[in-house]
């Protein structure tokens, strides 16, 4: 019951097609996502069906978070950097859902799992290269040359580039992964105190005071870096959408 | 006699034309290097920045860790393509070194970004 691991496990719901030997079936982890994306749809579609030109309560809730990405991407990109808005909406909204869903009790983690961010980072990764070999031409190779180097050590600072560049799909998928695995188990770790301390007796229910106030702080802890995540995942996508447009520097 | 002397006066012109220019050029560098330094030390405390100490501190991590395992991960795949063992490994490790620390100061700010590239010209 208290085993901090046990609330990553996947385990399938029914299988729905069977290829040979290969089944494709819905898994836990399949059905968050499902549920994510249909509570972000059935919320835009429903905030903004009145378009009243004075929003209410709801519309200012999605046009907030409309101006919010917004703003990040013509930050990060300047205003061409726009046509980019699907995308880095999408996956801000896929991971902040996903991520806050992660914290209701009994709920899973789609987000704690590194097949999930390493697939979002590879699509950011291969966005940037395509989009950026697209808009560029062979230009988009500039990324590599830094300027203002002189020429002899200009072959060492490439490779460095290069390598820089490789690193961005391990750093940026990591860092999403390993904030929610770590938040959840040391969560889960903690709560396990609770129930232990107070099996024995009337002392250990004081004791088991301490672990409960710091597991309703590490809840808000966890909800900041939920959301915070969420922000950081978007803004490096726009950092790198960013080198696509513009390569040379 | 008078030739010497405009001599003189041409090339100490000259120099001290060089000198100013290599002044103004110090100058004009010195200025960027401070815009940048005071937009980033104004940006880190608005609500917008990543706020939390312990996120800052991750992402630093993970930026210097993936650096050496790139380096280390494409120096065995060249390795094992090119049959050059341990060589590739040695030298792209140690590349993969100069990476992580190159992307920790990027993420810190203290290396220009080549995206930062955008914004300069924007100003």
């Amino acid at each position: 019951m208290t085993d901090p691991i046990h609330q990553f496990q996947i385990h399938k719901l029914f299988t729905i097609v069977k290829i040979g030997a290969a089944e494709i079936a819905l898994t836990n982890s399949a059905l968050y996502m499902i549920v994510a994306v249909t509570v972000i749809c059935a919320f835009l579609i429903g905030s903004t069906r009145g378009r009243a030109l004075v929003p209410g309560r709801l519309q200012s809730v999605s046009e907030m978070l409309y101006e919010f990405v917004a703003d990040m991407i013509r930050g990060a990109t300047g205003p061409e950097g726009m046509q980019f808005f699907p995308l880095v909406f999408s996956l801000f909204a896929f991971i902040l859902v996903a991520n806050t869903m992660g914290l209701i009790p009994y709920g899973f983690t789609v987000t704690s799992h590194i097949i999930i961010t390493a697939a979002l980072a590879l699509l950011v990764f291969l966005t940037v290269i395509i989009a950026g070999f697209w808009k560029n031409g062979l230009h988009f190779l500039k990324v590599f040359v830094p300027s203002g180097i002189p020429i002899y050590i200009l072959p060492l600072v490439s490779a460095i580039e290069v390598m820089s560049f490789l690193t961005r799909p391990l750093s940026h998928s990591v860092r999403l992964f390993a904030n929610m695995l770590a938040g959840h188990i040391t969560l889960k770790v903690f709560a396990g105190f609770i129930t232990m301390l107070g099996a024995a007796g009337l002392l250990g229910w004081f004791g088991a005071a301490v672990p409960l106030a710091l597991t309703i702080a590490l809840t808000a802890l966890e909800l900041l870096v939920a959301l915070l995540q969420a922000y950081v995942f978007a803004i490096l996508t726009c950092i790198y959408l960013n080198d696509a447009l513009h390569p040379g520097h | 006699m008078v030739d010497s002397r405009d001599q003189d006066t041409g090339s100490r012109s000259t120099d001290e034309a060089a000198v100013s220019a290599r002044l103004r050029r110090l100058g004009e560098r010195l200025d960027r290097i401070g815009s940048s330094r005071s937009k980033d030390a104004g940006a880190a405390p608005g609500p917008r920045a990543d706020t939390s100490g312990f996120a800052r501190g991750f992402r630093l991590s993970t930026e210097f860790v993936a650096g050496v395992l790139i380096g280390a991960l494409v120096g065995w795949l060249i390795d094992r393509w090119l049959r050059t063992s341990p060589w590739g490994l040695i030298v792209f490790l140690l590349l993969g070194f100069g990476v992580g620390v190159k992307n920790v100061m990027r993420a810190a700010g203290l290396a220009s970004n080549p995206a930062a590239g955008a914004e300069r010209r924007e100003d």
